[in-house]
């Protein structure tokens, strides 16, 4: 893929390599998991036949347009479309003077600050000479009148002198945008641009102004720390080729993300998808209950319709069965690193506990404690599920995982309240720190529900290795299902109703 | 498919930015993805599916579009147990009901052989009944094609659709196939209660209507509610922007907004204070805890750093 940074706008425009390009932009997309078929692979080449090639906003639309049909994978597009286009930043860019060829380690750069990017900018000519003091007082101004062309050269000038780039370094991107961070001061400059909002103010700011005006800095810095990631990646790319770098950014589909792996970053981002998740669940499972299929024939509905056709039974009637809905026992390990799983899954069977008759939630790690009180009165779950974690009363001897025991007790306090109508759901991996099963409370439990099911945050593979003993617990249970990620757990909620 | 073949009467639309303009002149404010796939859609003759949270102006998308194209709008809501009789044409079964009856009675004894007849005769227009799908496949005036709240319908029906937004045309088994005089402008909006099926979305371009930046927000404003003042749109749009960063069940919408405005227009509010946001939050907010969580951030002196709740806290 060398040769590939070697493409002349020339060749860009006559098509060819510029297709070559496109193919294998969506050889990546395909690669990260978006679902691109033949038809729409056609629909984005032509599509790209219809904009003005050198705006790049436009080519980027056409591109998604025909090719990211969820939502969910807009950002994992916008990653590829970043390695994949950004490079030719100053070719795809309609002003014929930035051309600046990305090049790593190269002192001779051109100046990159755009003309007419304020004052400042005009007076220190290429930005080279500019002592760091002075390079921070010109990030100043440009943060504090939100001047877009100002804040993106200042992000040029900040990743070529601080980030220490060199070519051929195997250094992740982060550590670049640490480093160019690290010299930037972005939380003082925060502070002095809320100081000057305060001695420019006639009055005394309100707490409302004063959180709007903090708004709306940490929105120009968080603009800014976008241009230096994108600028780190254009680097990147330029060093390491498009292909590598695409490889490297790779990074699972939100409904792909695992639970007990999940990164900070990721974790948001699950939390992100989850709430249209459970809309789309609730929606969809009101549905299904409501007209379910079609039922027999209503003989006497349909004749007391036809009188009004003169006894043409012209309108045929249905009835409608209408299932009981289920009463849900959810009961769930907190512990380490399941507990993020846990938390996804009560947060998602509250947030359609319309489906049920009663939703009752019991948490553990070596002891239990009945948790449904949290949930009850209010709309807030997420503070509710906060509350789960800080206030349940769980840790009976060391704070390790007891499931037999946690059972047991379980057994004895609720037991009595396990009816036929009862789903029960345990959440776990069942790694049990090689204490007893006492698997014959899940036997019972299951003698008395309606149904008992297992979800195991960990991959297949893993099960029954070490301590764990999903296998025992599963012979006692109607199903055990494997529940690493969103995908899998939506699965089984549409299974459950 | 070429530009040519994809609409007989040539393109609708000269450029990206001249349909941003036409559109802001009904009142519609768009940004370069919206505009943009408008016109990639009338080029490559394709439906758009627009999808994004409620009231972001999905549906005044489409009507807008007819506006400026001066074409009329038809539209299909589409609601659970949809079918084919509502959305694409029906006979009229009282009226063959009641025609076969009079032929019956002006027989007299009855004879046979006139069956053949009625039949031709009740499977004629007179009889048919257009409904949205087949209206605008048959229109010959301009017409914009919306067909609301798409993901409502059952899968099954769905299959209807495609037929028509792939061919634009349908087979009526008793008149033959009726193919359109044009190829109307579609849009399909969703709530995204529902995955669509993958050979609807191939179909159709895709348009994610998100919440409009802060910028965009304030020109909606200020064009939806005459008279208000710049500096209170302003701070309105600082405002929603501000809440709906907060971890909310249900974030302000723009019709929201819009109700917000209009409502601190008529209580005569020239700046907005924390008391008159907490006191008009039930406008902006449906849920009690959003309400309560947002008047707490605008009281609060320090910023405390919202959206860092226990499931981010992973371990
Ligand atoms: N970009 C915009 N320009 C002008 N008005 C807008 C814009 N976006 C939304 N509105 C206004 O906001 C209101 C809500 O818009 P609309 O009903 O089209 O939303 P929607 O996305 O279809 O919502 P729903 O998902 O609930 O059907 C309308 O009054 C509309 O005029
Ligand atoms: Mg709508």
């Amino acid at each position: 893929m060398d040769d590939d940074g070697a493409l002349t706008e020339e060749q860009l425009l006559v098509g060819a390599p510029l297709l070559e390009l496109l193919s294998g932009f969506i050889v990546e997309l395909r690669r990260a998991g978006l679902p691109v078929s033949l038809t729409e692979n056609l629909d984005a080449m032509e599509a790209v036949r219809h904009i003005p090639i050198e705006d790049r906003e436009a080519f980027k639309y056409a591109l998604a347009a025909t090719l990211v049909k969820n939502h969910a994978h807009w950002r994992a597009f916008e990653t590829v479309f970043e390695v994949y286009f950004s490079l030719r930043g100053a070719k795809w860019s309609m002003d014929p003077d930035a051309t600046d060829d990305v090049t790593l380690g190269d002192d001779e750069d051109r100046p990159t600050l755009p003309e007419g990017a304020g004052d400042a900018a005009g007076q220190a000519g290429s930005g080279e000479g500019l002592s760091p003091e002075e390079l921070a007082e010109m990030l100043f101004k440009a943060l504090a009148k939100g001047d877009q062309a100002m804040m993106q050269a200042m992000a040029r000038q900040a990743v070529k002198r601080y980030a220490g780039m060199e070519p051929g370094r195997p250094v992740g991107g982060t550590y670049y945008l640490y480093r160019t961070l690290r010299n930037l001061d972005l939380d003082g400059m925060l502070e002095r641009m809320m100081d000057q909002a305060r001695e420019e103010s006639p009055e005394p700011l309100t707490p409302l102004e004063e959180r709007l005006e903090q708004d709306e800095f940490e929105h120009r810095i968080d603009e800014f720390r976008k241009e230096i990631e994108a600028e780190i990646r254009r680097r990147l790319v330029a060093d390491r080729g498009v292909e590598a770098m695409a490889k490297t950014l790779r990074k699972p589909l939100p409904e792909d993300i695992d639970f007990m792996h999940a990164s900070k970053d990721e974790m948001v981002q699950l939390r992100k998808a989850l709430q249209p998740l459970t809309r789309r669940l609730a929606v969809r499972l009101a549905r299904k209950r409501r007209h379910g299929r079609k039922g027999a024939l209503d003989f006497r509905s349909t004749v007391r319709h036809s009188l009004s056709y003169g006894g043409v039974p012209a309108e045929p009637k249905f009835k409608y069965p209408r299932p009981a809905k289920p009463e849900i026992f959810v009961i769930a390990d907190i512990s380490g690193s399941v507990a993020a799983f846990a938390r996804f899954t009560l947060h998602l069977v509250y947030a359609i506990s319309g489906q049920f008759s009663k939703v009752r939630s019991f948490v553990f790690i070596d002891g239990i404690d009945e948790v449904t009180s949290y949930f009850e009165g209010t709309d807030d779950i997420v503070e509710a599920v906060h509350r789960v974690n800080t206030e349940a009363d769980v840790v009976w001897v060391d704070g390790h995982s007891d499931y037999g025991h946690a059972f047991e007790v379980f057994w004895q306090r609720y037991g009595k309240d396990v009816g036929p109508r009862t789903t029960v759901i345990i959440l776990g991996d069942a790694r049990n720190n090689y204490h007893s099963s006492q698997s014959w409370v899940v036997k019972e439990i299951r003698a008395k529900a309606r149904h008992v099911y297992w979800l195991n945050p960990e991959p297949k593979a893993y099960w029954d290795t070490g301590d764990s003993i999903v296998g025992e617990y599963g012979t006692h249970c109607d199903g055990t299902f494997e529940c690493r990620n969103l995908r899998q757990l939506e699965r089984f909620v549409d299974h459950l109703v | 498919m070429t530009t040519e073949s994809a609409n007989d009467a040539g393109p609708r639309f000269e450029s990206v930015p001249e349909l941003r303009d036409q559109l802001r002149k009904v009142d519609y404010l768009s940004d370069e993805g919206i505009a943009g796939i408008v016109f990639l859609a009338d080029r490559l003759g394709k439906p758009i599916l627009v999808e994004g949270p409620a009231g972001t102006g999905k549906t005044q998308l489409a009507k807008s579009v007819a506006d400026v194209l001066g074409a009329r709008l038809i539209r299909l809501q589409c609601y659970e147990g949809l079918d084919e009789s509502k959305a694409l044409y029906e006979w009229n079964y009282k009226k063959q009901l009641l025609r076969i009856q009079a032929t019956k009675a002006d027989d007299g004894a009855g004879e046979a052989g006139g069956w053949e007849d009625i039949s031709e005769d009740i499977f004629s227009d007179d009889f048919l009944l257009e409904r949205p799908l087949l209206e605008a496949i048959r229109a010959e005036d301009p017409v914009v094609l919306l067909i609301d709240e798409v993901d409502r319908v059952e899968v099954e029906t769905e299959a209807l659709l495609l037929e028509i937004l792939s061919d634009y045309q349908v087979s009526i088994p008793e008149l033959g196939t009726v193919s359109a005089r044009q190829i109307p402008m579609v849009f399909l909006t969703s709530n995204n209660t529902r995955e669509l099926s993958e050979a609807l979305k191939r179909r159709c371009l895709y348009l994610h209507v998100d919440y409009p930046d802060m910028a965009r927000e304030k020109e909606i404003v200020l064009t939806k509610v005459p008279g208000l003042t710049d500096a209170l749109a302003d701070q309105i749009a600082r405002v929603v922007r501000s809440i709906r960063q907060l971890e909310l069940k249900k974030a302000p919408s723009v019709s929201e907004t819009l109700d917000w405005a209009r409502t601190l227009m008529l209580l005569g509010v020239e700046q907005i204070d924390a008391e008159t946001a907490t006191n008009t939050a039930n406008i902006l907010l449906k849920y009690q805890s959003d309400i309560a969580k947002a008047a707490k951030e605008f009281a609060a002196e320090e910023k405390s750093f919202s959206g860092d709740g226990v499931l981010s806290k992973g371990s």
